[in-house]
């Protein structure tokens, strides 16, 4: 007798190894489906139950996700440039060059990597916008929006940071402008403009620097904000449907 | 006896008290140390970066009525008919480099449109004043020097 997929399947979740990794595992009843979210360490930020409306197209048009497709992707790309990448003067441009020019599927990763920077500005701007006009920020789920706003700022950054990178006039005289504006907070301006830099001028010093932040600083706080942000989902009784919503 | 963590009646601290107080003292002496470290450890104490002084050559390269632009140091050496004067090329709305525009007799800043006569004076745009003039002297081997660190009031010239 030949078994079916779905034999060797359920055979296969029902071996020690299987249980081991994933303890109870899906399953047909209530409590084995909630196990199966709440024993999942990726899975039990989310909600063990959601409305089949917060699923539709309408509720959300899918902003939020596609917001975190995009840092995945960006995550992912960007990690990948970053081996053919040297944070050096006048090295990180001519490694930008070799990347369009000489490294195979190099121009692919870093278009990816800028289209992607882009449509997730927009993106979140977009999110924020529905959440906005929605009034999905209302008690309980205000404070989600102030980490919403954080994580608005947080993307901001990283493009501004990333902007740099190149290492090309556009970048170098776009980070000048930016630093000066900076120069213009009260009392503290010149002090940060020159922390920023890690000098007076944009040079070797202040490309390490937005390296360093725009690689690891900003998207390990992203990642921690984002985790909160999703977390925060299920405190607050899950996704704004303008239904059965108390307030 | 009384319970352990609970204020004793007359006001005294418990030793749990004292304890809890000495500890949230040391940490946040911990963290104003860690600041003022953190601050001190992100300003550099050496900089690599090149001399405010830069050497504009012998003044006899610079016919009267000139006006030459050095982008590498970003200034202007300008050699007027009451002497040798040198501007900063850096814009004073946001730090672009801006460029002189000999057609037109003024110098124009490509990022948001700052125009500046040959005095440095704004003519027009963004910019909040006119670019600043330098110090300018001339050195023992005869070499125009100009200090970008250092500004000095209008109109004061250099005669050779």
């Amino acid at each position: 007798m030949a078994k079916t997929l779905e034999g060797y399947i359920s055979e296969l979740q029902g071996t020690r190894v299987w249980r081991s990794v994933f303890r109870g595992g899906a399953g047909a009843n209530n409590l084995r489906r909630s196990l199966a979210v709440q024993q999942n360490v990726f899975l039990h930020l989310a909600s063990v139950k959601i409305s089949r409306r917060s699923l539709s197209f309408r509720a959300t048009w899918f902003l939020g996700t596609l917001s975190l497709g995009t840092f995945l992707i960006l995550a992912i790309t960007g990690i990948l440039l970053m081996l053919y990448y040297h944070p050096s003067v006048p090295q990180a441009y001519a490694d930008m060059k070799d990347l369009q020019f000489v490294v195979s599927a190099g121009v692919f990763l870093r278009n990816l990597h800028r289209w992607s920077a882009h449509a997730m500005v927009f993106l979140v701007f977009a999110h924020m916008f529905k959440v906005f006009y929605r009034g999905a920020y209302r008690s309980p789920r205000e404070f989600n929006w102030v980490i919403g706003v954080v994580l608005l700022i947080l993307t901001l950054l990283l493009s501004y940071t990333g902007y740099l990178l190149p290492w090309d006039q556009l970048a170098f005289w776009a980070i000048t402008v930016g630093a000066n504006l900076m120069s213009s907070v009260p009392v503290l301006g010149q002090k940060f403009r020159f922390l920023m830099l890690g000098g007076n001028t944009v040079n070797a010093n202040a490309l390490l620097r937005f390296y360093v932040l725009h690689c690891v600083i900003l998207p390990l706080t992203a990642a921690v904000f984002l985790a909160i942000h999703f977390w925060r989902i299920r405190k607050d009784g899950g996704l704004y449907t303008g239904q059965g919503d108390s307030k | 006896m009384p319970e352990e963590g609970k204020p004793k009646p007359g006001g005294e601290t418990t030793r749990r008290e004292a304890f809890v107080k000495l500890g949230v003292g040391a940490a946040c002496a911990a963290c104003a140390g860690a600041a003022v470290f953190g601050f001190e450890f992100l300003s550099p104490n050496v900089l690599y970066e090149p001399s405010a002084v830069a050497n504009a050559g012998k003044p006899d390269r610079y016919p009267v009525g000139s006006v030459t632009q050095d982008l590498k140091a970003g200034i202007y050496v300008i050699h007027g008919p009451e002497g040798f004067y040198s501007l900063s090329a850096v814009c004073t709305h946001l730090g672009c480099l801006t460029v002189w525009n000999a057609d037109l007799g003024i110098v124009a800043c490509p990022c948001h449109g700052s125009k500046f006569n040959e005095h440095g004076e704004k003519i027009d745009g963004p910019a909040p004043r006119g670019l600043p003039w330098l110090r300018v002297w001339l050195s023992d081997e005869g070499d125009l020097l100009v200090d970008r660190s250092t500004t000095v009031p209008a109109k004061q010239y250099l005669r050779t």
